[in-house]
């Protein structure tokens, strides 16, 4: 058994797909009609083209609202992302108008950085120490 | 005279103050962990529950749930140490060290406590 697919919440997949690729500089994977304005949106890493994939999935079930606005309200990422350097990472993002709800921070043997990703949802980069 | 008026006062709204707030500091103060979160809130002001609760777990080793760090950040609001502000969706935890004045004013530290060095 392995992990190939993991998703988020997002608000408008349009403006997901937009963050997720040029943001965030993911590559768009799938991209199939489901119904309605739904779509089978999932990204993978450039770096990892085989890699696992994230699914941008339609926030429209009334649960998603109150349990995103609870994490949010307390800082609490959704997923996780390896970057090779976070300081990098965030000066880059922050560059691009990306808000941060906690800037990098060296905890023990790694650092990390929480950012909102327009979408409903807070990301955390991390970076392991070399 | 007046001026004397009025810092008399000040002086007893401060002592009134002193006692009246005194125990929720001391006992916040009293807590190892709550003093590790204000010695991280010095660091940055400014941060989340999550942050908070990393900075315990990971750079102190304290595996406290995030119900007991909320408690803790209760304790510590309810003597002012800490004070919670919404930003958007978001809610940070800033550090607040002015009810520490409390403690020099009831007991004057030499030096340190000189009004001419105190900041304006």
């Amino acid at each position: 058994m392995k992990i190939h697919l993991t998703s988020v919440f997002v608000d408008d997949q349009t403006k997901a797909e937009r963050f997720y690729t040029e943001i965030l500089g993911f590559v768009k994977k799938h991209d199939v009609p489901v119904g309605g304005e739904d779509r089978w949106l999932t990204v993978v890493s450039p770096e990892e083209a085989e890699g696992t994939e994230l699914l941008l999935e339609p926030a429209g079930h009334p649960a998603v609202k109150p349990y995103r606005d609870a994490l949010v309200a307390d800082g609490i990422p959704i997923a996780q992302f390896a970057v090779t350097d976070v300081q990098a990472e965030y000066e880059r993002l922050t560059g691009l108008g990306v808000h941060f709800t906690q800037e990098p921070v060296e905890m023990g043997p790694v650092t990390t950085a929480v950012f909102d990703d327009t979408c409903g949802n807070l990301i955390q980069i991390a970076t392991q120490p070399k | 005279m007046e001026r004397a008026w009025a810092s008399e006062l000040i002086g007893k709204s401060s002592l009134a103050y002193a006692g009246g707030v005194a125990d929720d500091l001391f006992k916040a103060l009293a807590d190892p962990t709550r003093r590790t979160i204000l010695d991280e809130l010095a660091d940055r002001s400014g941060q989340t529950l999550f942050e908070i609760c990393g900075r315990l777990s990971m750079k102190h080793q304290l595996g406290l749930s995030r119900q007991a760090v909320s408690q803790h950040l209760a304790v510590l609001e309810s003597a002012g140490l800490v004070e919670t502000r919404r930003e958007g969706r978001y809610k940070y935890h800033d550090l607040n060290t002015a009810p520490l004045r409390q403690i020099t004013e009831r007991w004057p530290v030499p030096d340190a406590s000189r009004p001419e060095e105190s900041t304006p």
